[in-house]
């Protein structure tokens, strides 16, 4: 199946089909990752990669053009047309002989099993208390690459942000009516539809946030179901009544906000005379302040990825709104 | 045959991989090199949870009275990974939009058209 639809991704032509092919695509694998029990990646695949990259792909698509160039076959040599296969089959081939040397699927004794994790299986219950093993990982043992991540995210955000330019001059009253999305405001059905399910979603969120330690989830995936909520709501009801909600403004602030929360957890830890992000001393049990630590930086995360989220959206949203302008300004 | 059963699930990683080097770099259209570049990375994302998984292994949470759990340490790698994925995948989607707005196009061979290149 994976496979299937990656291939349809070479033959489609028409690029919103391929985009839409790449959400199945994106489904498909995070049904896989659950069946190989790993909840939490399937839970962040199945928000991201069927949620916010067709998003975005798509508002980039609303930007440039619909069609995929047809090639002009005539022009195109055999050597440029094989060349690529020729180089993919040889890549293929080596890796998959390299794979010769690999440990079997789910086998025991493969040495990935063998060295740190058993310690983290063993110990993390009783160090941190949390029972989600992937949670305390991420935000304890590894905490130092998960500041790493959140400061890519918002690295990412800002360069996007820089790239495609700030909303407006600051003066906050240039937002019009995205055309497409003004047929949807008619549409009583989805308004019903989404009024009901909106909050729901936002609820959900939040458990996933501050359920995280327990079951499946964390900041990460819960910024990411905040952040689909809000696009949702932006494309029902218009951009506009999105803005009024959620000012592109505040979302910046919220950006530096969400790494500074997780930076100054660790900031906290030094003052309180631990070495950075070592949780143990935020209380008088070492526990209770993994614990605490861990809930921190959570949210530091999730606070930075659901605003960085939004103002993605926003800005890619925000400069189609831009160009139709700009066209309407030519012709009148 | 435990040959291809043991091995089988990175092999589909693998042909994952190959189609979306492929569709980098045979695709003249930028976004769909995005696209390709995509499913590129989540082919390694399936390799690695399949390097987790173990035989009859739970899922990572503690529960009382399961003794073998998946490898949790792949999942933290991946789990990071995707949303990261997305950030860079946005970037290079803006970057697109500035090369429509310089060059009128986002076909790889009008842009090398125009710079005189190739």
């Amino acid at each position: 199946m994976l496979v299937a639809t990656a291939l349809s991704c070479i033959f489609v032509r028409d690029l919103f089909a391929v985009i839409m092919v790449f959400g199945l695509y994106s489904l498909l694998s995070a049904g896989f990752f659950l069946s190989l029990k790993a909840p939490d990646v399937a839970l962040t695949e199945a928000s991201i990669g069927a949620g916010i990259a067709p998003i975005l792909m798509l508002g980039t698509l609303a930007l440039t053009r619909k069609r995929s160039e047809p090639q002009p076959r005539a022009k195109k040599s055999l050597r440029s047309a094989l060349l690529p296969l020729v180089v993919v089959s040889l890549t293929g081939v080596a890796l998959i002989y390299a794979t010769l040397d690999m440990p079997y699927f789910a086998d025991p004794a493969a040495p990935i099993h063998n060295h740190v994790v058993p310690r983290y299986i063993e110990q993390s219950g009783q160090e941190t208390g949390i029972p989600n093993i992937v949670t305390s990982i991420l935000a304890s043992y590894r905490g130092y690459d998960t500041l790493g991540e959140a400061f890519v995210i918002f690295a990412a955000g800002l360069g996007v942000l820089a790239l495609l330019g700030f909303l407006s001059d600051g003066s906050g009253r240039e937002y019009w009516q995205f055309e497409d999305t003004a047929n949807l405001r008619h549409h009583a059905v989805l308004h019903v539809i989404s009024k009901i399910l909106i909050p729901l979603i936002l609820l959900y969120a939040l458990y996933v946030q501050f359920h995280g330690e327990y079951s499946p989830g964390g900041g990460f995936q819960a910024g990411v179901i905040f952040a689909v909520a809000f696009i949702l709501y932006a494309l029902v009801y218009g951009l506009e009544a999105a803005y009024k909600i959620m000012s592109p403004v505040v979302l910046r602030y919220m950006m530096v906000i969400g790494v500074l929360i997780y930076g100054g957890t660790g900031v906290l830890c030094l003052i309180l005379g631990g070495h950075y992000l070592e949780y143990g001393v935020l209380s008088d049990y070492p526990k209770h302040g993994q614990h605490i630590g861990i809930i921190l930086v959570e949210l530091g995360v999730g606070v930075t990825v659901a605003s960085v989220m939004m103002t993605l959206f926003f800005t890619f949203s925000g400069r189609a709104k831009r160009s139709v302008l700009k066209k309407q300004g030519v012709e009148t | 045959m435990t040959l291809v059963f043991g091995l089988f699930n990175y092999w589909v990683a693998m042909v994952l991989m190959m189609i979306g080097f492929y569709i980098l770099i045979a695709s003249g259209n930028l976004i769909k090199k995005i696209i390709g570049l995509n499913i590129f990375q989540t082919s390694v994302f399936i390799l690695y949870i399949s390097m987790g998984k173990i035989k009859g292994g739970a899922v990572p949470i503690l529960t009382e009275g399961t003794e073998i759990y998946t490898n949790p340490l792949p999942h933290v790698l991946i789990l990071t990974a995707i949303v990261v994925g997305v950030a860079t995948t946005a970037l290079a989607l803006a970057l697109v939009v500035r090369i429509k707005e310089a060059y009128g196009s986002i076909e790889e061979d009008d842009i090398h058209e125009k710079d005189g290149s190739l």
